[in-house]
């Protein structure tokens, strides 16, 4: 079950660019909610271990591995993805540039979804450049300033960390002579205190938190986010960033680069500046998108903290803040879509009072702010203290107590954000605006239906699906 | 040893070269000399095969696409290449500095080679690594040519 996974959306772009264009292009949309359901569904079977079923592995062994954090990913890759396409499907005027869209959406699902199952370097690298370079396009679709600037840094920036991880792979090459993590990860542990491999690890991980947009690696990121047209924004802010740069930093500081102090206190003190920075910012912007933009660096610091204090627990917490921040961040991203589009700005400070005229916007806003903030009993309180008590467990309270406070002025600067555009009198020119439609709002609804969801089932959640994450933990 | 040190010393030059020079064309050539040099040291340091594919792809194939897209683009006057190019000494003169002190810095620290240095698999078949051992890899390549012909399409069309 898979190869599907990465055969079926190329074999969607081979068939949908077949010359039948006028038959292809209407049917694209509805091939990519096809093929990101049946992902869902793909990773429902496999998590009740149905990977029996697998009848395309007989015909093509792609040496593809699949453990608990790479389901978790699987399955926030098919809700964002479709998330993505029922916004783009509203946002993305003409049949031949939504085509043009999902062309590219089907080669980032390709890129994320090969980056979450391999288990070599060579190939990790070679699949977070597909997303990459599918992300780079989609940040320039709308072609104007602001998105040939935004695309611009994220290529500069992206090529910088391109040039890390590669000569990183070099080194690792030569001391180990094998890519494969199970081998990188034995060489790793026997060559401590090697300097070449100290290079290597800092280069690696360097390059990883460059493509994640961490600080103090995260000046390409507000501009990214904000310049990419709206349903690109869910893509990028929701997923793909989340894949190529922090679920490849869980991944090889757990398998290959494991135990080691020092990259250990590096991201403790990576985390805790994003945290800080990223919710300072936050606050100083009136742009709705940048400062999403400025509260996901914010969040990504919660899963590195999680990552630097590195016990099962900790683990646990950043998989699962990077699930629900991958959840809640996408419905702030279709929210601020649906603003978009309705009142034609995405300035605070020309909005106001749209509460009322959106109501299923207002309404989903408030539940990922909350969730975001880490208001109980919502998705994003359980991970926040999950990884709150993890450091408080490791003796690392001051970590602890300030990713505590830092989630005040996640409170401050979502509420003031709440306030500006949902609550108060409506706005001067806004008094003609609409309810999103049906593709938005649906996108919106079922994204806070799972943030509800995974809040209100936790302690059930916890014991069946949480702990058994850490079997890939060795 | 000396023709080492002079391929060495003649990559790092054209390298520079390629990033300060003002004019798109030089700058290309520039980009070329260096795969071309690069091609010299692969081939020294017994991978043939991935010095074919620099010579062709790199030196090559890459510079011709280049070198196609600037014959679309507009020649600056020499007194704009000449403003230009002053800028850029201006703004990167420190460049070969840090080079050359990179690389005298290398040579004075003492980097542990005492592990055993990974031969090129040159007595492995080509096709047997490419279509066999990293095909996964191969996927991924053609996807991202797939991605790049869709970034011309949605950029550049119209």
């Amino acid at each position: 079950m898979l190869s599907p996974l990465l055969l079926l959306p190329l074999l969607a772009i081979i068939i949908l660019n077949l010359p039948i264009r006028s038959l292809t292009q209407k049917l694209s949309v509805w091939v990519g909610i096809g093929l990101s359901l049946w992902q869902i569904v793909a990773v429902v079977l496999l998590a009740m271990g149905h990977e029996s079923a697998d009848a395309w592995g007989k015909y093509f062994t792609l040496g593809l591995s699949c453990d608990n954090l790479t389901l978790v990913l699987l399955m926030s890759i098919g809700i964002v993805t479709l998330a993505t396409i029922l916004v783009g499907w509203q946002t993305i005027g003409g049949e031949k540039q939504r085509f043009g869209f999902m062309n590219l959406v089907f080669v980032a699902m390709i890129g994320m979804n090969g980056t979450v199952m391999l288990a070599d370097l060579f190939s990790l690298y070679i699949f977070i450049e597909v997303t990459a370079v599918a992300s780079f396009i989609l940040i320039a679709f709308q072609r104007n300033t602001n998105a040939l600037e935004g695309a611009f840094k994220y290529i500069i920036l992206s090529a910088t960390a391109t040039v890390m991880m590669l000569l990183s792979i070099s080194i690792i090459l030569l001391v180990v002579g094998d890519t494969s993590f199970a081998a990188a990860g034995s060489a790793v542990k026997q060559s401590q205190g090697n300097p070449l491999v100290i290079v290597a690890i800092g280069l690696f991980i360097c390059g990883l938190l460059i493509k994640g947009g961490v600080v103090p690696f995260h000046g390409w990121l507000p501009a990214a986010y904000s310049a990419a047209p709206a349903a690109a924004s869910v893509l990028l802010a929701g997923i793909a960033t989340k894949t190529s740069g922090i679920y490849a930093l869980i991944r090889l500081t757990t398998s290959v680069f494991a135990n080691n102090e020092s990259v250990n206190s590096i991201l403790l003190l990576a985390g805790t500046i994003s945290i800080l920075v990223g919710a300072f910012a936050a606050i100083g912007q009136s742009d709705f998108k940048k400062m999403l933009a400025y509260s996901s660096i914010s969040q990504v610091g919660y899963i590195i903290l999680a990552l630097g204090c590195g016990t099962n627990l900790a683990i646990i917490g950043a998989v699962f803040h990077l699930f629900n921040h991958s959840i809640f961040k996408s419905l702030l991203f279709v929210n601020s879509a649906a603003v978009e589009t309705q009142s034609g700005t995405t300035d605070m400070n020309k909005l106001g009072g749209l509460g009322t005229k959106m109501p299923v916007t207002n309404a989903t806003s408030l539940i990922a702010f909350l969730s975001t903030a880490g208001v109980p009993p919502l998705a994003g309180f359980w991970s926040k203290l999950i990884i709150i008590i993890a450091l408080w467990q490791n003796n690392l309270h001051t970590y602890a107590t300030i990713a505590v406070l830092a989630s005040v002025l996640t409170l401050a600067y979502l509420l003031l954000m709440q306030r500006k555009v949902f609550f108060g009198k409506v706005a001067e020119g806004l008094g003609n605006v609409k309810e999103a439609g049906w593709g938005i709002t649906t996108a919106a609804s079922i994204l806070a239906a799972i943030t509800v969801g995974v809040g209100v089932t936790f302690p059930w959640m916890f014991n069946s699906v949480l702990m058994p994450i850490s079997s890939f933990l060795k | 040893m000396t023709i080492n040190i002079i391929l060495g010393v003649s990559l790092v030059l054209a390298a520079a070269w390629t990033v300060m020079t003002a004019r798109l064309l030089r700058s290309v050539i520039g980009l070329a000399l260096t795969s071309m040099i690069l091609t010299i040291i692969m081939f020294k340091l017994n991978s043939p095969l991935a010095a074919v594919f620099e010579l062709s792809v790199c030196a090559g194939l890459i510079s011709a696409i280049f070198i196609s897209c600037i014959s679309l683009t507009q020649r600056l006057t020499d007194e704009q290449a000449a403003a230009k190019q002053k800028e850029r000494f201006s703004k990167f003169w420190l460049l070969p500095v840090i080079l050359v002190l990179a690389g005298v810095a290398l040579y004075q620290v003492h980097i542990p080679l005492d592990f055993h240095l990974q031969a090129a698999p040159s007595e492995s078949d080509v096709r047997n690594i490419i279509w066999n051992l990293r095909h996964l890899d191969m996927i991924g390549q053609i996807v991202i040519l797939l991605a790049g012909a869709f970034g011309v399409v949605a950029l550049f069309k119209d």
